[in-house]
């Protein structure tokens, strides 16, 4: 057990976590957006595994990490942008499509990456990172935290864009507006299937950003399936972060820590399975759910399409 | 906007139902079979683009799934499982819940009855055993969904998301229990302890299909007319079409609710012990067939009628055995259904808006 | 003015719009001219809203043209009609509850621009402060009254610069006082060279405010008249005059007809100290107290939202109680379920018809029966029997002359009228003792509100109490024995229906004593 706390291991711990946040994160904050604006995006588990594999490919032929995440972003947002021609111009079921467009992505990355690289499984070579100076020599903190790559601390960073975009400007009150009543919105004379349509699309990049992420830094590798409930997890966080991009940090964080515990543990020999673990962050929340469970209140017009003059 | 449509008389009331019902009959196959051949063309042409000749492709796979005896015997084991999944989100998405635990209701299912059966089997005559095991197989399923019933029922708390959770949950517990609880001393592989084939569920004739098939095909109908026919199912779908009318006709919506959740939850936790007690035998250390999420689109598919549903099952069935033995013979990995499910799923659904949108146009 | 007047804001010329089975306006001619109140007058389903809708860019016509200081143009959209100066303030409010008044007062803005609510508060107080309206800028709109909304609307459409102001139905949520004051306010607006558009379906508010008053009917525009003319007679002329354009003549003899009463004064249903505790955005109920008599008609005269919702819903049993007991004949009703206190005979017809009245997707047939689920002939242990519920549906259809294409029809396609037939027929069904009716003919035509006023007194004449919820003050004053006025919460006073009673209630309703 004297390995369980020793300094190295909680760096690798927080370390771990921190990795496996920010996917989590940036599809949580996609999730959010697009919830804000009235569309459930159920979606986006296939818009981050798009992202996941056309990141990684175009990662692994460039040689370049960033036009991996681009890639990967621009591919979440073409699956984003099916999803609100589908879901917000024409209205159709967001459930429905939601899952067909998850079900599609998954099989269809599976295919290509079956006929691509079957034979030669590749990986990419490991992310640098970037330490941040005198920040990164905090002892323990300072490696955990701060020797990530760049786009980590950007996903971070993105927590305050988005609430000084909710809060700070009319595109924040137009989300909203379009979330709470669209009509409102459409006679202030704004377009709400725009509005939606740029959540929706935001909300698609950030998942494939997520994803692409995921593959490239996470696990250096494309695998089938490999975002594992990934996005469906982003839904949850949206949900109980509600309208506040710093919840969904936390949120990611928890999840984070408890996905990095399942490795660490294994590696620290314990002999529990990871499935024990697993369930922790999710025992937590139905216990908040439980406690407090009005406060999870969403959007008055979430999940209903808007058509103009419709009563 | 108001609908006037003071024209007709009171007199001579329905005199075309029974008409208009048949040609709204015809126009559903065609907006449902008119999509699915889009569908097969649509996919036909990513299998060009993978360098497999489509018709082969589809012609192994109906040869596969349907038109060999071992292969349509397959599918037809493979339907009992779904169709008690496809029963089970009927019930839910009728009554306007969104059920999206599936996955984990179904596991516990499984996981309990593969638990509980051996050793009773041990002491008990084999159907006394079998129909214990499934009891308690439901009861788990059951107790799995209270929470997020519950929460709905008297919070008001979003089911879509609880019941994911608790998905994720189930999932895990299930592996949990098989890796802590009920593992199988007697082999290396992490699973729990096997039932007998003997002691399964029958099979059908002389064939290998299991009688679960028979079972999920009563439940389905059971639940088509409960919902269609009965007064507890019209309560139910009009808490799902109307919920404040419902409290405004005095329908207790809670109780409803929890009601709808554990009708759902026990049903597709039967289907998980039809699985095991008729097919599987065991459950393997993390064994998810993840039926759950390819059944809900079967059953908007079938727009939440148990007989469409029995149909799609049945494709659903046919293109994952067809597909299994296909990736084995022509290189194409199964997920290519699930492409073409999801293909499938997107054309219907805009087919479907074309239809509406073509029927407003007309009346105007 | 008069014949040299400068082009109109608004020309609508021979304007046409079609919906399934309907023709909302059917060549519509209309001149909306600055310094004018333009009333247009007409029941519901007249189509008015189809009017504002086309002016507002929610909706195209099919046919003829709209006209803008002249020059024909398409109002495309919503944003299209705001930059062309048409502001309009909807019946249902067009204001995000989550959002601050300022931060609604900002929608609309340039997307990456911080709302600007340091200038947003400076033109509100320049827009609004010599209309004499003020409003509070760092309020939720959730937490503001329905009147506050209204006027948070007014001052939006005029920050926007807007050269027509539409108002539709301005006037139903609000008290009398404050419909005079709104009639004030649109005064202000047209002297300062503003057109206003201002829809009603009373007759009096467009006599009070109008300038020139346009009649709709069925969708036509059966008449006009003019500023010269409305200027040349009095009140009284000008009153018969809409009426005969209105309803051509039988109409205004709907005369005042309360139903006799036997002497017998024996108390059919009593409530007592009725209590309510208030919830998030509902008023509570307290210590409210009547009863009303077999054959008795008693009126419930107040400002929508006072708690009529909520009395009638915990009469019926929908809503819970904190305190207070509940008789009817020999029987209490407290404690027990909507299915027994129906059984008993107290039925509810609920205002909200399509909302929680009627579910739209189910069968006319279906509907008949939603209170009634598992009971027998309909159903027998628990299955449905189609044959009873066609043919009972059958009967009813009949008896109560629903227009309905079938009994398959979804209910949802049916006019207002006809959907509240089926549920009068739903509610007086076997063995109704004592009836709430709320609102019962809000957006009503004219034909079927009379055949519904009608059917209320009929049944008060078979000895049956009614409690009749309404906030037309002219229904109540036509048909009930008694009116009892509610503010707030409680019942502030009870008023016999003898000459002068009317002024009475609109005491009572602004706070002074009867």
């Amino acid at each position: 057990m004297t390995g369980l706390f020793s300094d190295t291991f909680l760096a690798a711990l927080l370390f771990g976590a921190v990795t496996a946040a920010i996917p989590l994160l940036l599809a949580g904050l996609g999730e959010q957006m697009s919830e804000k604006a009235g569309v459930l995006n159920i979606g986006i588990e296939g818009m981050m595994i798009a992202g996941a594999y056309v990141g990684f490919v175009c990662a692994f032929y460039s040689g370049s990490l960033w036009v991996g995440f681009l890639a990967g972003a621009a591919g979440g947002m073409v699956v984003a942008a099916l999803m609100s021609l589908l879901c917000v111009r024409l209205g159709l079921n967001q459930i429905v499509i939601g899952i067909a467009l998850t079900l599609g992505l998954e099989g269809l990355t599976a295919l290509l990456y079956h006929f691509q690289f079957s034979r030669s499984y590749p990986r990419l070579p490991a992310a640098e990172t970037l330490a941040v100076p005198l920040l990164s020599d905090i002892p323990l903190f300072g490696p955990a935290l701060f020797r990530h790559h760049l786009i980590v601390y950007l996903a971070v960073a993105m927590v305050g864009v988005m609430a000084w975009l909710y809060r700070r400007t009319q595109f924040g009150l137009n989300l909203q507006a379009a979330g709470d009543k669209p009509a409102a919105l459409d006679v202030a004379g704004i377009d709400v299937i725009r509005t939606r349509t740029v959540a929706v699309l935001f909300s698609g990049g950030m998942a494939g950003l997520g994803g692409a992420y995921l593959s490239n830094v996470g696990a250096g590798l494309f695998i089938p399936f490999i975002t594992n409930g990934a996005g469906f997890l982003g839904i949850v966080l949206a949900m109980l972060a509600r309208g506040r991009p710093i919840w969904v940090l936390i949120g990611a964080m928890i999840f984070g820590g408890c996905l990095s515990m399942t490795t660490a543990a294994q590696v620290a020999g314990v002999n529990v399975p990871i499935d024990v673990i697993q369930m922790l962050p999710f025992l937590a929340v139905m216990a908040m759910l439980v406690l407090f469970g009005r406060r999870a209140s969403l959007p008055a017009a979430l999940g209903i399409p808007y058509e103009r003059g419709a009563r | 906007m108001t609908h006037d449509v003071s024209s007709a008389p009171a007199a001579g009331l329905d005199v075309s139902a029974a008409q208009v019902a048949r040609s709204a009959l015809i126009r559903r196959l065609a907006t449902t079979i008119g999509p699915i051949l889009i569908s097969l063309v649509l996919a036909g042409c990513l299998l060009l683009a993978l360098g497999v000749n489509p018709l082969s492709y589809y012609g192994f796979v109906v040869q596969r799934g349907v038109l060999s005896g071992l292969g349509l015997q397959q599918t037809l084991t493979r339907m009992a499982p779904l169709l008690f999944i496809a029963s089970g989100l009927i019930v839910a998405f009728r009554a306007g819940m969104w059920n999206l635990g599936g996955d984990g209701q179904f596991l516990l299912g499984a996981v309990i009855a593969a638990a509980s059966v051996t050793p009773m089997v041990q002491v008990l005559p084999v159907w006394l055993a079998l129909l214990a095991a499934s009891l308690l197989s439901i009861l788990v399923a059951v107790f799995w969904s209270l929470l997020p019933a519950l929460l709905r029922a008297y919070q008001g708390v979003n089911e879509i998301i609880t019941t994911l959770m608790m998905s994720f949950l189930g999932v895990s517990l299930a592996n949990v229990l098989v890796k802590l609880m009920f593992l199988d001393p007697g082999t290396t592989v992490p699973q729990t302890r096997t039932l007998a084939v003997e002691d399964r569920l029958p099979r059908l004739f002389d064939t290998t299909v299991t009688s679960g098939l028979v079972f999920g095909l009563m439940a389905i109908i059971i639940v088509h007319l409960m919902m269609t026919r009965t007064a507890f199912g019209l309560k139910l779908r009009m808490v799902g079409a109307n919920p404040r009318a419902a409290i405004h006709a005095g329908l207790n919506v809670p109780l409803l609710t929890v009601a709808v959740f554990a009708l759902s939850a026990g049903l597709i936790g039967l289907g998980g012990a039809v699985d095991i007690l008729g097919i599987q035998g065991n459950v393997r250390a993390d064994w998810n067939p993840a039926y759950g999420l390819a059944v809900i689109p079967v059953v908007f598919l079938a727009r939440m009628n148990g007989f469409a549903a029995i149909a799609f099952v049945f494709l659903l069935s046919v293109l994952e055995i067809g597909g299994e033995s296909a990736a084995r013979k022509l290189g194409v990995p199964h997920y290519f259904t699930l492409v073409l499910i999801s293909i499938v799923l997107l054309t219907l659904a805009v087919a479907e808006y074309i239809d509406h949108r073509f029927n407003q146009a007309r009346k105007a | 003015m008069g014949t040299q007047a400068p082009t109109p804001i608004v020309t609508l010329d021979a304007v046409t719009k079609r919906f399934p089975g309907i023709i909302a306006n059917d060549k519509v001619d209309l001149e909306i001219r600055a310094g004018e109140v333009h009333v247009l007058l007409g029941e519901n389903g007249a189509g008015k809203s189809t009017l504002i809708g086309m002016l507002s860019g929610l909706q195209q016509p099919d046919d003829g043209r709209i006209l803008i200081d002249g020059v024909a143009t398409s109002i495309r959209s919503p944003s299209h009609a705001l930059s062309l100066g048409i502001g309009t303030v909807f019946q249902h409010n067009m204001l995000v509850p989550t959002l601050t008044v300022g931060e609604n007062l900002a929608l609309g803005g340039r997307w990456w621009q911080r709302p600007k609510l340091a200038e947003i508060a400076e033109r509100v107080a320049a827009v609004a402060g010599p209309l004499g309206i003020k409003i509070n800028l760092d309020a939720r709109v959730s937490e503001l009254s329905l009147g506050e909304q209204q006027q948070v609307e007014i001052v939006r459409a005029l920050l926007r610069d807007s050269r027509l102001l539409i108002l539709d139905e301005a006037t139903s949520m609000l008290t009398p006082h404050g419909v005079t004051e709104l009639g004030a306010l649109m005064r202000r607006l047209v002297e300062r060279g503003f057109a206003v558009v201002f829809i009603t379906h009373k007759l009096s508010e467009a006599a009070d405010f109008g300038d020139r008053v346009s009649v709709l009917k069925l969708g036509r525009k059966v008449g006009e008249i003019t500023p010269e003319r409305l200027r040349a007679i009095d009140r009284d002329a000008l009153v018969a005059e809409i009426v005969g354009m209105m309803f051509g003549r039988q109409a205004g003899e709907e005369a005042v007809s309360i139903p006799p009463r036997a002497d017998n004064d024996e108390r059919l249903l009593e409530v007592s100290g009725l209590e309510i505790a208030p919830s998030g955005d509902t008023p509570g109920l307290h210590g409210i107290s009547f009863d009303i008599g077999h054959g008795e008609i008693l009126g419930v005269a107040g400002i929508d939202g006072n708690g009529q919702k909520q009395l009638a819903e915990a009469l019926a049993g929908q809503r819970a109680t904190a305190g207070g007991r509940i008789r009817l004949g020999q029987q209490a009703l407290d404690g027990l379920t909507v299915g027994a206190r129906r059984k008993h005979g107290l039925r509810y017809l609920t205002d909200d018809r399509l909302g929680e009245g009627t579910v739209g997707a189910f069968p006319v047939s279906i509907n008949f029966f939603l209170k009634q689920i598992g009971e027998p002939p309909f159903w027998r242990s628990g299955i449905e029997r189609s044959g009873e519920i066609v043919a009972r549906g059958g009967d009813l259809v009949r008896q109560y002359d629903v227009r309905t294409p079938s009994l398959a029809t979804p209910i949802g396609r049916l006019s207002g009228g006809n959907i509240q037939k089926v549920l009068i027929a739903r509610e007086l069904a076997d063995g109704a003792r004592a009836v709430i009716f709320n609102k019962p003919t809000y957006g009503l035509d004219l034909a079927n509100s009379l055949a519904t006023r009608q059917r209320i007194r009929d049944i008060a004449s078979e000895g049956m109490a009614v409690l009749l919820i309404s906030t037309d003050l002219e229904e109540l004053l036509s048909m009930c024995h008694r009116i009892a006025v509610i503010s707030e919460g409680r019942l502030v006073g009870i008023v016999d229906n003898t000459p002068g009673a009317g002024e009475r209630v609109g005491r009572l309703m602004i706070g002074l004593a009867a």
